[in-house]
């Protein structure tokens, strides 16, 4: 770890193999096919970037980041779709929702500035509820369950990509996204949003306005945001339904922040690959191994009769069958195992940011300073 | 019909209620509209006390380590497994008079031990490594946590018990058996209370009032107190803290343990996923009133049933939540620290 912060040939590296990775994987046995989830991996990746800039740099938590992917998703498709009377291109359409997105994250933050520490998570959370809800019970415009489609396909330079093409396309967005968050992290305003979070009323007798920067802040979050869900039905061809974008993906965008260390860009990223890598690759992958034995088992296992231990032996492998044998039941329990471990053993996240001063950092929510010595 | 608007001024949320709604909701001729908005006055207020006893653990978590401790909902939800595991084990249903009675309380104690011990168990496990780490590293733990809850209940659910339905499905809720029947107890004018709502008040206000007299005149209540305020500070003054915070986890889980069961007994569906409403609504209640403030929990869980029933029976149970959620951000927006809280301190 120590050495993948030093050698810049690492992230180089990284990119090609990854850059690479469509040309090679025709030639892989089927279990190592990954292309589909690692598009899946970048998308993540750029939700998360977007909320290491407001739970990272500024110290603000939000637990509702995914209602600004739902704003940007169903933005898009509203765009876009042949049912609705704009009809945009994949490029204007991602402009402008990218401003749509930017806009709801004005439209929270401003309300919510005097709202504090743990007070903000909880109405970060609310607002996405209420995001959600809104669009489950407004069926008339978002088609509700439905979801709104068919949506064009992303297209560069008037051509519509196909599979390979979009992983170029969507690997092409999380660099850029990734130089431009790094970009922002050493600007002016970058430096101002990460001194709030240090110290609010310090940095604002430097001269800094803490209520713009916090603005700021909310509004790249939640363009991020939006960019992210705008990708991810377009790539899908359909918004979905409004539960895609409920609180477990807010849970899980904020686990990739934090596993990758909490105000590091490049942790954040590596977090991405992380955290949907165990969910969408590992656990899948699980899921067609252990299947494809649970069957052999309840194939082979002898039917019930008399007696205490068959009885026993027969109500451990009908519950065996009912839940146990089928991996993805076992999706949340390895989730969370996964990050309290992570909490115990490595609570400062996977490659954490550089200290600003001597002490390991630890961002805290401005307001709710902890009391501990 | 005017009297109920005049009666739904009192509450600001009422505002949205949509007047063309109020006749369909009456339609079957037998209630006036004040007695539909007293009998959803009755629902809302059971419903709340049992939030509000649920938000106490939230609340005394939050104010002895500053951990919204998000599986405190889950938490609940393996409590109602627990109960009904045992409502199946020792045929509770359909035992009546003093047997029924005292059946009931043995569920209640015994839930409430295992409330108690598995959130004992969940911070020893895994917050109380993370006492010096950064409270974003103490929330995460906490979700983790809760979905570690979460899966553990789908995994109950698929016992092959018949109290679970035989198990076919592992996920879908199951049937809570009504340990109280849902009759009528008496009536106060026309609007009915019935037996589920007695219950609620006969466990919640005396565990109310109890855990007022622990905190406020116990050696452990002035304990708890002094952590809350100042760890560092109790600690030298000889205070074990680790087993004062050990003591709020379990307190504060048993209190989870009795809101259960009777939340299941009241609402008589029990299911893996029911954690996560039963823990943001109190988490809401906690906030709305307070957080960290106890009588503040219990306005907050009293505020919230009455809205959610009001806006079940006025507007549409759909926008319930929506309406739940923005009635707290407009709070918090104007009252930044709760209805009871105090004011945060500003860091100096």
């Amino acid at each position: 770890m120590a050495a993948a912060r030093r050698n810049p040939w690492v992230p180089v590296a990284g990119l090609a193999a990854l850059a690479a990775w469509p040309l090679v994987e025709p030639a892989l046995p089927a279990s190592l096919q990954v292309g589909e989830p690692l598009t899946e991996v970048f998308i993540y990746a750029i939700l998360a970037l977007g909320l290491n800039v407001l739970t990272g740099f500024t110290g603000l938590l939000n637990l509702g980041v995914a209602a600004f992917a739902a704003i940007g998703a169903y933005a898009y498709s509203i765009a876009t779709c042949e049912v609705y009377p704009f009809q945009l291109g994949f490029w204007p359409a991602l402009a402008v929702t990218g401003a749509i997105g930017a806009l709801a994250g004005f439209a929270l933050g401003a309300p919510t500035l005097r709202v504090r520490g743990d007070y903000l998570a909880i109405v970060t959370l609310g607002f996405g509820e209420i995001v959600k809800d809104v669009l489950v019970n407004l069926d008339a415009i978002t088609k509700g369950t439905q979801g709104i489609n068919p949506l064009p396909p992303p297209s560069l330079l008037g051509t519509p990509l196909e599979a390979r093409g979009q992983y170029w396309l969507y690997l092409g967005f999380v660099v850029a996204t990734f130089v431009g968050v790094r970009a922002l992290e050493r600007s002016r305003v970058g430096r101002a949003w990460i001194s709030i979070r240090e110290d609010e009323l310090a940095s604002r007798a430097m001269g800094i306005r803490p209520d713009r920067a916090k603005m700021l802040a909310f509004a790249t979050c939640a363009a991020l945001a939006a960019l992210s869900g705008a990708l991810l039905v377009s790539r899908l061809s359909s918004s979905g339904e409004p539960s895609n974008y409920g609180f477990e993906v807010s849970i899980i965008a904020l686990c990739i922040v934090i596993v990758g260390g909490i105000g590091s860009v490049r942790g954040t990223l590596l977090g991405a690959f992380v955290m949907v890598g165990m969910n969408s690759i590992v656990l899948v992958r699980l899921t067609e191994v252990l299947g494809s034995g649970a069957e052999g088992m309840a194939a082979a296992a002898p039917a019930a009769d008399a007696g205490m231990l068959a009885h026993a032996w027969h109500f451990v492998r009908t519950w065996a069958h009912n839940v146990l044998l089928t991996p993805t039941n076992w999706k949340f329990l390895l989730f969370g195992l996964a990050l309290v471990l992570m909490m115990v053993f490595r609570p400062q996240g996977i490659l954490p940011p550089r200290a600003v001063h001597e002490d390991p950092p630890q961002p805290v929510p401005p307001g709710s300073e902890g009391v501990r010595a | 019909m005017l009297r109920a608007a005049a009666a739904a001024d009192q509450l600001a949320i009422l505002a949205l209620a949509r007047a063309d709604s109020l006749p369909a909701f009456a339609s079957d001729g037998v209630l006036s509209s004040s007695e539909v908005f007293s009998q959803q006055l009755v629902t809302g207020l059971s419903n709340g006390m049992i939030i509000a006893l649920i938000a106490i653990g939230y609340t005394m978590v939050y104010g002895i380590v500053e951990l919204i401790n998000f599986a405190h909902g889950d938490l609940c939800m393996l409590g109602a497994f627990f109960a009904l595991t045992a409502v199946g084990a020792f045929a509770l249903e359909g035992a009546g008079g003093a047997g029924g009675t005292a059946g009931l309380v043995a569920l209640l104690l015994a839930t409430a031990a295992f409330c108690g011990a598995l959130n004992w168990s969940i911070n020893r496990l895994a917050y109380r490594p993370l006492r010096s780490a950064s409270k974003l590293s103490l929330l995460v733990s906490a979700i983790g946590a809760s979905f570690v809850l979460v899966n553990l209940g789908l995994f109950w659910g698929g016992l092959p018990m018949e109290v679970f339905a035989g198990g076919t499905s592992a996920a879908a809720p199951k049937a809570f058996p009504a340990l109280v029947e849902p009759k009528p107890a008496f009536t106060v004018g026309d609007v009915i209370v019935s037996r589920p709502d007695v219950l609620v008040l006969a466990v919640t206000v005396p565990l109310m009032l109890a855990l007022t007299w622990l905190v406020r005149f116990t050696k452990l209540g002035k304990a708890m107190r002094a952590v809350a305020q100042n760890p560092t500070a109790a600690s030298l003054m000889g205070i074990d803290v680790e087993r004062v915070i050990g003591a709020t986890f379990f307190i504060g889980g048993a209190l989870g343990g009795f809101a259960t069961v009777v939340y299941s007994i009241y609402n008589q569906t029990v299911g893996f996923q029911m954690g996560y409403r039963m823990g943001m609504d109190a988490f809401i209640a906690a906030v709305l009133g307070g957080i960290g403030n106890l009588p503040g929990a219990v306005l907050g869980g009293l505020v919230i049933g009455v809205v959610r029933a009001m806006s079940d029976g006025y507007v549409e149970a759909r926008w319930t939540n929506a309406i739940v959620f923005g009635l707290l951000i407009l709070i918090l927006v104007f009252r930044p620290s709760g209805l009871l809280g105090a004011k945060l301190r500003e860091k100096v």
